[in-house]
């Protein structure tokens, strides 16, 4: 089967791969001109701490032909062709695009979307004192702490009424607002109503000066291509539970897709479709059921989680904003419905575990917010102890034993028991009952 | 019968019998028993108790044989051994040389793993042997010839963890199983993976909570981690490694949120992991069953293995090691009791490795079998292909994947020849059971989990009836018509041995008795007599590799074989307890205890079972039925049961044996289940 894949980002170049590795004859255009890498990772390298090669992600083997730095402006449906390149099978995952504002002056201000926008933004800030970034959403955050990382003084502006209100109540936009302000980030809400010279003015009449202009506004599916080929298109291409498109040799994957109303915008879904693809394509029976999306943002200082809805049967907040910690639980039913965590939560990784397999909570909700209890554990008082109480664990001797055995340290208590000649660990525990027994 | 050397005067200084920590210690006569003393490094109670089962009545002391009754009756030695030799010959007339099997143990003296491998390919010429220890470290060797050319359980010595910075312990919990180790680690900088808070968990710093078979997830989000945050050692890389670039790529995929989500970890712990091993002084990462016992073992510790050389330890400041588990599971498998190998770690397939040891043994290179099946491949052919099996020091009815089915084939065996200390589950199936001696009764070397070669010394003789192994195969091998060549003396066999080592990986030729004693052990490879040995491996950075570099080799996470789904939704993990070891044919004679099912309070709610009740715990290859334990130390949807007891308890019913592609190692250590109130049960009072 030829199959061809347009778009080399982090869906396609997954998909090449698997693909590939399934025996399938893969031709791939990418319009960017560099291999494939995880766009995740752009922070890193906008704050300097990751160097490009640490982003780059896997090449697919050999056998894929990659033909990159190709923009590929139409699809010839009847003819199933694809700039002369015929396919049985064609794979949209033609990614997402920046929205740019309508806002005076914006043109030739720099988008931190892509690679090339990265290396173009860093090459900026060389020199520069100050930034401010337009759009306090998940990519302007993220941008604000690359750019502050490197030493400059940043500000974000941003036109809701909290940070990240896609993902995040007001309550918790406020402590990540804090969390910034720790960084040195100082947040406007606003509109921008122009670029000037020295920065941007506001539409309240603020002036934000800055040396350097960044845009981080958000992105929208890219479906040029799809509506020119004359494929159904909403928000995005619209594909059913097969991921096909309104023609059913064609299918789209990623940022560009919509399934079910849904326009992911997130890498994990993105990656589950790729699967479900190479698995369609290898004529196994899957299908794409939908995801559980979290948005997880961890740089520097910042570690947020976000999933699901806000609202449900029982809500659990915990917030200490003076260590920047928020944590806003959601559970419909015994099952997580939803959950916003900021800070230092060491239950993130059992939250989000529970919302993406749709296991039920536990009946001691603290948990939810607080982690389980570990580390190291704080030996209790011996002294204080039962008597049934087991001392040393590797002899299976109690604290009873210890006491009765007639000797009244630590060498006598271990000729008498055994205890303290395992592991060793109890033995301060054993030399205190030694003494409280003297 | 003589013990080989002249037993001590009313003592004798040697090493537990159970783990491959191989504590020191001394045992003293004391009336008519035997009392342990512990050496510097302890003992735990396995060790301290270990004298009990000298004299315990459930020591076999009389060879039996199946009567035409279907009962075992006590025999002669005579007797035994001619009806085991008669079934040898009429199954390798009837149905070829290979259908005879041997299926050796990790518990057994390198003297004994040596002849063991020796009598398999001269006396009975079968392909078809393997052994226990495939079950235990298979993975972790695997993975550690791929990486460093040579496997060598820990590549240094254990007290160098004492002074470690930081210690990343992956699916161990030795504070169970072996605990004096925990006296050569600081719990202020141990960072212990485990789906349990296990003792050992409790006593770290950092507990990185995993789901069941998400290990080598982790290991390549720790590298990920390493590499973005700059804390890879880029000199170490150029100088001592090779293929760098593929894995560097593929954990470009293994992002922080995507790790954090398929273990559970949090990101935040990820990070510290990371940083506590790039910023420690020395750092080890350690691995053990947990995470080898996967059906992706090899790779797991692959990608453990590429994170430590991505942070430039191994042989600089600090290195990976395997835990290894049985007492001799180091010896044990590198003296050709397992399918693939010749003494001294050779390769069964290499001719010059063929050559050499069949110089030693006088044969002709051509008579050797080449590899045979693996431990569980040949258990899955017994009654097929197999029709007679004889079992050294192993008890697979309680301790193979699958046991039921293990089992059912055993049975369906034309013969069944066992030779150990106990009455075993399994050699309570057998035509014929040979006892032998226990370790306080024979002399002979064990390797333990750093290499180290030390004695094993004899306190008194066995008891009338009893016999060693070596004896045994001595005596069976002169009824193939082999007088000489296999002697019954440790130390004879031991000279042979080194001979037959001389040359290979795990060189043993410079090694002797007399110089164990005088040094207190001598870590292979030790090529020469004036050879010091070799405690640190890669002293340097310079592997066992043709180049001298180790190899990074790309690795993925995939699913394990068999996820919860509707029908059987939980994971089953299984392991062991403090006070049994393996099987528990020898522990359980001494402390019975009990098998249980330990499962999270809020499942046992879910599934209405309260503490102490009897659970079933069913998979899709069968059901153990054990009581419930409720703790908050497991995850809710896991279920853990230890593996050391037979019958309804038999944890290993449920097991999967799905199958490493290059070690042949069961998974162990997670499969799908159901758990319900056990029928007809009542909850305890």
């Amino acid at each position: 089967m030829r199959t061809i894949i347009i778009g080399y980002g982090m869906a396609g170049s997954r998909l090449a791969g698997e693909l590939a590795r399934r025996g399938h004859d893969v031709t791939v255009f990418g319009a960017e001109p560099h291999a494939a890498y995880n766009r995740i990772l752009l922070s890193g390298l906008l704050a300097g701490t990751a160097a490009e090669s640490t982003i780059m992600l896997p090449e697919p083997p050999d056998t894929v032909d990659i033909r990159l730095g190709v923009e590929v402006t139409s699809i010839d449906r009847a003819a199933r062709t694809v700039n002369g390149v015929p396919y049985d099978a064609l794979i949209l995952a033609t990614g997402a695009e920046p929205i740019t504002p309508p806002i005076e002056g914006i043109s030739g201000v720099p988008v931190f979307r892509t690679l090339d926008d990265c290396r173009r933004i860093v090459k900026d800030a060389e020199g520069v004192q100050s930034a401010v970034v337009v759009g306090g959403g998940l990519l302007g955050v993220e941008a604000a702490r690359g750019l502050a990382e490197r030493g400059l003084a940043v500000s974000i502006v941003h036109g809701a009424p909290h940070l990240m209100e896609r993902q995040l109540d007001g309550p918790g936009g406020e402590v990540l607002a804090a969390t910034l302000a720790r960084l040195g980030i100082t947040v406007h809400f606003g509109q921008t109503a122009a670029r000037t010279p020295w920065g941007l003015l506001l539409s309240d009449g603020l002036a934000v000066p800055a040396d350097l202009v960044v845009m981080a506004c958000g992105v929208k599916p890219s479906t040029t291509l799809a509506k020119r080929a004359g494929l159904a298109v909403g928000r995005g291409v619209l594909v059913d539970d097969t991921l096909r498109t309104s023609d059913p040799a064609i299918f789209a994957i990623g940022d560009c897709a919509e399934h079910r109303g849904v326009t992911a915008g997130l890498l994990g879904p993105a990656w589950a479709q790729a699967d479900v693809i190479a698995g369609l394509l290898s004529g196994l029976p899957a299908s794409y059921q939908g995801s559980r999306p979290v948005t997880r943002l961890k740089a520097g200082q910042i570690d947020l989680a976000a999933m699901g809805v806000a609202e449900g049967d029982e809500v659990l907040t915990f917030t200490d904003p003076a260590r920047g910690t928020y944590a806003r639980i959601v559970i419909e039913r015994d099952r997580l419905a939803g959950a916003i965590l900021i800070g230092d939560n060491p239950s993130a990784g059992q939250v989000i575990q529970l919302y993406d397999r749709g296991a039920p909570v536990p009946s001691d909700r603290r948990s939810l917010l607080l982690g389980r209890a570990s580390g190291a554990v704080t030996a209790e008082s011996p002294v204080l102890m039962p008597d049934s109480a087991v001392v040393c664990r590797c002899n299976g001797v109690t604290k009873g034993e210890i006491v009765r055995c007639g000797a009244r340290d630590v060498a006598g208590i271990a000729a008498a028991t055994r205890a303290t000649t395992g592991c060793g660990s109890c033995v301060d525990a054993v030399a205190g009952l030694a003494r409280s027994v003297t | 019968m003589k013990p080989s050397t002249p037993t001590l005067a009313g003592m004798a200084p040697t090493h537990c019998p159970y783990c491959a920590l191989q504590c020191a210690m001394t045992l003293h006569r004391d009336g008519a028993g035997v009392r342990a003393e512990a050496g510097p490094g302890g003992l735990c109670q396995k060790g301290w108790r270990a004298p009990e089962l000298l004299g315990h009545p459930g020591r076999l002391r009389s060879p039996l044989v199946r009567d035409r009754d279907g009962h075992l009756r006590p025999a002669g030695w005579e007797e035994a051994l001619d009806r085991v030799a008669a079934a040898v010959e009429r199954t390798q007339a009837t149905h070829g040389r290979d259908a005879v099997a041997l299926f050796g143990g990790g518990g057994l003296t390198n003297e004994k793993a040596y002849m063991l491998g020796k009598f398999a390919r001269v006396a009975l010429r079968t392909s078809t042997i393997d052994y226990n220890g495939r079950f235990c470290m298979s993975s972790a060797a695997a993975a550690g010839i791929r990486a460093f050319g040579i496997d060598r359980g820990l590549p240094f010595p254990l007290t160098d963890l004492a002074t470690a910075g930081t210690v990343l312990l992956m699916g161990g919990n030795v504070a169970e199983t072996m605990p004096p180790l925990l006296r050569h680690l600081a719990p202020r900088n141990l960072i212990v993976a485990d789906p349990r808070l296990t003792a050992t968990a409790k006593l770290a710093a950092l507990h990185l909570q995993t789901t069941p078979g998400t290990d080598l997830a982790l290991a390549n989000g720790l590298l990920h981690i390493v590499l973005a945050e700059g804390l890879a050692d880029a000199e170490y890389i150029e100088a001592h490694t090779t293929g760098f670039e593929a894995v560097r790529a593929s954990v470009a995929a293994y992002y922080p949120a995507r790790v954090e989500q398929l273990t559970g970890v949090p990101i935040a712990d990820l990070f510290a992991t990371a940083r506590l091993l790039a910023e420690g002084e020395t750092s080890y990462i350690l691995s053990a069953r947990g995470a080898e016992q996967h059906a992706k073992g090899t790779d797991t510790v692959t990608a453990l293995i590429n994170l430590a050389l991505a942070l430039g330890l191994p042989g600089v400041r600090g290195g990976y090691g395997c835990v290894t588990g049985q007492g001799n599971g180091q010896g044990g498998r590198e003296h050709g009791q397992k399918a693939d190998q010749l003494p001294g770690y050779r390769k069964i397939d290499d001719p010059d490795a063929r050559r050499h040891v069949a110089g030693v043994w006088g044969v002709s290179p051509d008579s050797l079998p080449g590899p045979g099946p693996s431990a569980y491949e040949l258990l899955d052919s017994l009654g097929v292909s197999t029709k007679a099996l004889l079992v050294f020091g192993s008890n697979p009815v309680v301790s193979a994947p699958r046991a039921a089915h293990v089992e059912s084939r055993i049975r369906s065996l034309d013969f069944l020849a066992v030779a150990d200390l106990v009455l075993s589950e399994t050699a309570d199936l057998a035509d014929v059971v040979l006892p032998t001696a226990q370790w306080a009764e024979e002399d002979g070397t064990m390797t333990n989990l750093e290499g180290r070669v030390i004695r094993r010394r004899a306190l008194t003789q066995p008891p009338e009836g009893v016999r060693t192994d070596l004896d045994v195969l001595s005596g069976l091998a002169a009824r193939f018509g082999h007088t000489t060549g296999f002697s019954t003396s440790p130390r004879e066999v031991f000279a042979e041995l080194r001979r037959a080592s001389a040359g290979g990986v795990a060189d043993y030729s410079g090694i002797s008795y007399e110089r164990i004693e005088a040094e207190g052990g001598i870590f292979w490879p030790c090529p020469s007599e004036d050879h010091p040995g070799t405690p640190r491996l890669f002293g340097g950075g310079v592997f066992g590799t043709p180049d001298g570099r180790a190899r990074f080799t790309a690795v993925e996470h995939r699913p394990a074989a068999e996820e919860p789904c509707a029908d059987y939704p939980l994971y089953l993990t299984t392991g062991r307890v403090l006070g049994q070891y393996q099987s528990g044919a020898q522990t359980r004679r001494i402390t019975p205890g009990e098998g249980f099912v330990e499962l999270h309070p809020d499942l046992a709610a879910r599934l209405g079972i309260v503490e102490g009740e009897f659970v079933e715990v069913t998979s899709r290859r069968g059901s153990a039925v054990a009581q419930a334990r409720l703790s908050p130390d497991i995850r809710p949807d896991t279920v853990f049961m230890p593996f050391h007891w037979p019958g309804a308890a038999r944890a290993n019913s449920a097991t999967n044996d799905a199958l490493d592609p290059v070690s042949r190692m069961p998974e162990f250590k997670i499969c799908a289940v159901r758990v319900s109130a056990a029928q007809g049960s009542v909850a305890a009072a």
